[in-house]
């Protein structure tokens, strides 16, 4: 076998080992928090009798390690359990929906987000990034540097408040919710998640520029970089041909970790543009102890995270032609 | 000769008057080239000779017109082929190179990008500057690679610069340098990380092919013996100034100027060799690996008499670094024992004493990596004074300054840095940590082979005045003959692992030598110019007898 498919086997299958340590995590710190579903819903006044009724009903009364195995064993299966909610205030009349069915619209519209904002950030990070490592010390990199550094060193809250200001309530280029219904068309969906993407955009623009262009100039002192300039390649030739092909592991390690924040914190943007997300989601499930959808959404972020994370160790590995192409 | 330049042999090519290099470094700019001529003619080689720091490289650099960062070329004339590179601009001198003027670095490793296959590398110059067609140029590649007598001609272009040894790369550079037919070619220092006998093959295929060609070349080395095989003409550069300018025979002949003698001074000492029957250290059929790797010493013996300089000689990988890390503890062999003052020294640096690691000090190749640059010389001298010898306040001062003055330094280094300190400096200062202890045996790694001829020539006399004075034992590691030559009793030749021959100076230098030997020695370059024509011819009837 290759040793690079090696590797990525191996990567593989240790991200499914973070995965289910992370489910560990999560399931036994979950089952520490303070204060109980069952009182909450039915208030303090209720009888004991009532709530363990309650517990008994919900699978609560159950010991833990068979609560977890029950929980994975779904998750494996595609079934993250039901939701808490809509169950105990109708008086036992189980009108409770599977998390799959609350959590996969709102996961589709957080990742049509997500593509929309990295589809605009990541080629114009990289332009910048080149082009700024092409011009260095000049007019233009100093002004791109600022200019993203700016975005970035304001609050979010407040970059959307800026483009909500600019692009809507005075030009009205866009409007300023972004709260899609389900059966939106696509092209009216890129326009209702146009302000969002661009808060997002400028937000997350900077790391990944910066990081583009530290890691072409850091490779300018090697003596490749000056072989091929007395080889008679131009600056441009030097950077894409020589530099930037031995520059894209720290590069895709920064976008991959952005890409990652474009999934899982972006809740702030969510509730400034309205938009049905699932940070809105778990953070609504977190408020009324709704456990299983927080379950099933930091399973989510926490897969998110490592399968972006997979994909920039495997980039890193086939751009680096001693892995790929060993002695 | 298939292919020739045009323009005939002896026309002028290149003419530098005058020319005036100022480099930018504390906060100013200062001259590193005062106003030096070259004159080159189609076809010929000259030779830039110096020490670091003489302006070879920046000359060399500035005959294709350029200049590091960091430098510039601020008065002179450059006329190349009856252009002024001085009056032209970025993009016109940036047109000339890699086509018309080529350059072959001193390390291939890091010259090459390790993204690209080589052959790629070869021809990008060749092909993006629409002198040849892709397919035409790949081709000649494969010629040129034939020619310069790599193996698999045809498919080592495909690989990657890591795949091939560092001598191929040297090799494959050249190729590179002459894909586009250049007429003059900048060799900066090709051979100086090679080892002598992979050296021997590459000067040779770089004599041959720029003979095929016609092409001019600046040949720059510190080593004179190299520069000799290669050169028609010799030019000696020190502080930017032209010391000495002649036809190669002459200059080896008879220099004229003091310091052109100097720069071949190492080559002048000759220990006399003393027989000692005193066994002070006995490395005893020992194996050694590193984790997870085959074994990198296979049954290594190895005698070191008291008072004598045992030298290890051998390329890099045969090991003999590794037999020293074993001595010193750094890495514990698999099998066999040492023996210290007949006595089994514990195989782990852990497993010895205070005393026993006080007797055996070392000192190595990089005299910068080797020091802590926070740390005043004072701290450095200093530490083993007081964790071997219990010294402080006072008498650890006053042994300091003697320590300071054996290495023929003065008070006022104590309270200096590493950083400013010359390397010379540097590595007198690591002597005088090592003599601290109050050792008995010294391992000497590679301990002169990053300084310059003059540098050396005074370390090794240091250090066999030390030897007399004190009677010091030195394991001398080193892959250069002439060294070896000057400063040992005793000599011990490593190849692959294994130790080959060991025996008295005067016994492993002279006839018959067992194979390996003799084509280390043989591969040594010496001062006379027709030295390597004449290895060459020796070697192919050798082959043609064996056949």
């Amino acid at each position: 076998m290759h040793p690079v498919i090696r590797t990525i086997l191996q990567r593989l299958g240790l991200g499914l080992i973070t995965l289910f340590v992370v489910s560990l995590i999560l399931f036994s710190s979950i089952e520490f928090l303070p204060g109980d579903f069952g009182e909450a819903v039915l208030g303090q006044a209720a009888l004991p009798e009532t709530v363990a009724a309650f517990r008994k009903e919900l699978g609560l009364d159950l010991p833990i390690h068979e609560r977890y195995f029950d929980w994975l064993g779904g998750i494996l299966t595609g079934d993250m359990g039901n939701s808490f909610s809509g169950r105990g205030s109708s008086g036992g009349s189980d009108r409770s929906r599977p998390v799959i069915e609350l959590l996969a619209p709102r996961l589709a519209n957080t990742l049509f987000l997500a593509s929309m904002a990295a589809i605009i950030s990541v080629p114009l990070a990289l332009f910048l990034g080149i082009t700024a490592a092409l011009y260095r010390n000049s007019f233009y990199d100093r002004a791109v540097n600022a200019l993203t550094l700016t975005t970035i060193s304001f609050p979010e809250f407040f970059v959307a408040y800026l483009l909500i200001l600019g692009l809507s309530s005075f030009t009205k280029i866009f409007p300023s919710l972004a709260n899609i219904s389900p059966d939106a068309e696509f092209w009216e969906r890129v326009y209702l998640t146009a302000l969002p993407a661009l808060t997002l955009t400028l937000v997350i623009v900077a790391h990944m520029m910066r990081m583009t262009r530290a890691a072409i100039i850091n490779l300018m002192a090697s003596p490749y970089i000056e072989m091929a300039d007395l080889k008679g390649a131009s600056k441009s030739e030097i950077i894409l041909r020589h530099a930037l092909p031995n520059a894209w592991a720290p590069i895709v390690t920064v976008i991959a970790f952005n890409l990652a924040y474009l999934v899982v914190g972006v809740v702030v943007v969510e509730v400034v543009f309205v938009y049905p997300g699932v940070g809105q989601l778990m953070v609504d499930a977190v408020t009324t102890r709704d456990v299983p959808v927080v379950q099933g959404c930091a399973m989510i972020f926490a897969a998110t995270y490592i399968l972006l994370n997979l994909f920039a160790d495997i980039i890193s590995i086939i751009t680096n032609p001693r892995l790929l192409h060993p002695r | 000769m298939s292919e020739k330049n045009s323009g005939e042999k002896g026309d002028i090519l290149l003419e530098m008057r005058d020319i005036v290099i100022d480099g930018y470094s504390d906060d100013r700019w200062h001259e590193i080239i005062k106003g030096v001529d070259i004159t080159l003619r189609r076809g010929e080689i000259l030779g830039l000779i110096g020490e670091s720091g003489a302006g070879k490289s920046t000359l060399g650099l500035a005959a294709m017109g350029y200049a590091r960062a960091g430098c510039r070329i601020t008065s002179g004339s450059i006329i190349f082929d009856g252009m002024d590179l001085m009056k032209k601009s970025a993009a016109e001198k940036r047109a000339l190179r890699g086509t018309r003027i080529a350059y072959v670095a001193q390390s291939a490793a890091a010259s090459f990008n390790p993204a690209h296959q080589l052959i790629e590398q070869t021809v990008e110059a060749t092909v993006r500057r629409g002198i040849k067609p892709e397919a035409e140029a790949r081709a000649d590649a494969r010629k040129l690679y034939r020619d310069l007598q790599l193996p698999n001609p045809d498919t080592i272009g495909e690989r990657y610069p890591h795949q091939v040894s560092g001598g191929q790369l040297q090799r494959v550079m050249t190729a590179m340098a002459m894909s586009a037919r250049p007429d003059l070619i900048i060799f900066d220092e090709p051979t100086t990380a090679l080892d002598v006998t992979t050296q021997v093959e590459v000067l040779a295929s770089m004599r041959r092919i720029v003979e095929q060609f016609n092409t001019a070349a600046i040949y720059i080395t510190h080593d004179l013996a190299v520069v000799a095989q290669m050169a028609d003409f010799i030019k000696v550069l020190r502080y930017g100034v032209t010391i000495e300018d002649a036809e190669t025979r002459k200059m080896l002949s008879s220099p004229e100027k003091e310091y052109t003698r100097s720069l071949w001074s190492v080559r002048s000492i000759d220990k006399k060799e003393e027989r000692s029957d005193d066994i002070i250290l006995k490395v005893d059929h020992i194996d050694a690996s590193y984790t997870g790797s085959a074994k990198v010493l296979h049954d290594v013996s190895i005698e070191v008499p008291r008072g004598s300089t045992v030298a290890i000689v051998g390329e890099s990988g045969s090991g003999k670094s590794t037999a020293a890390r074993a001595i010193t503890g750094l890495l514990p062999p698999s099998s066999g024992q040492i023996l210290f003052n007949g006595k089994a020294l514990p195989p782990t640096l852990k497993g010895r004493s205070v005393d026993q690691l006080q007797k055996i000090q070392m000192i190595y190749q990089m005299a910068d990596t080797a020091m802590n640059p926070r740390h005043t010389v004072r701290d450095i001298i200093g530490r083993p004074l007081e964790f071997y010898l219990g010294l402080h306040g006072r008498a650890r001062d006053d042994r300091l300054m003697e320590l300071v003055e054996m290495i023929e330094l003065n008070e006022s280094f104590i309270d200096r840095y590493p950083g400013e300190l010359s390397g010379g400096q540097k590595q007198r200062i690591c002597i005088a940590r090592a003599l601290a202890a109050d050792p008995e045996l010294i391992i000497c790694d590679e301990v002169t082979s990053a300084l310059d001829q003059i540098v050396q020539k005074g370390i090794l006399e240091l250090l066999l005045r030390l030897q007399r004075e004190f009677n010091l034992t030195y394991i001398f590691i080193t892959h250069d003959i002439a060294t070896v030559k000057a400063i040992s009793d005793q000599i011990v030749v490593m190849f692959q692992g294994r130790v080959v021959e060991q025996g008295m100076k005067s016994e492993i230098l002279s006839p018959p030598f067992p194979e390996y030997t003799e084509l280390l020695l043989s591969s040594v370059p010496e001062m006379d110019p027709d030295w390597l024509t004449g290895l060459l011819k020796a070697r192919a009837e050798g082959a043609r007898a064996t056949n």
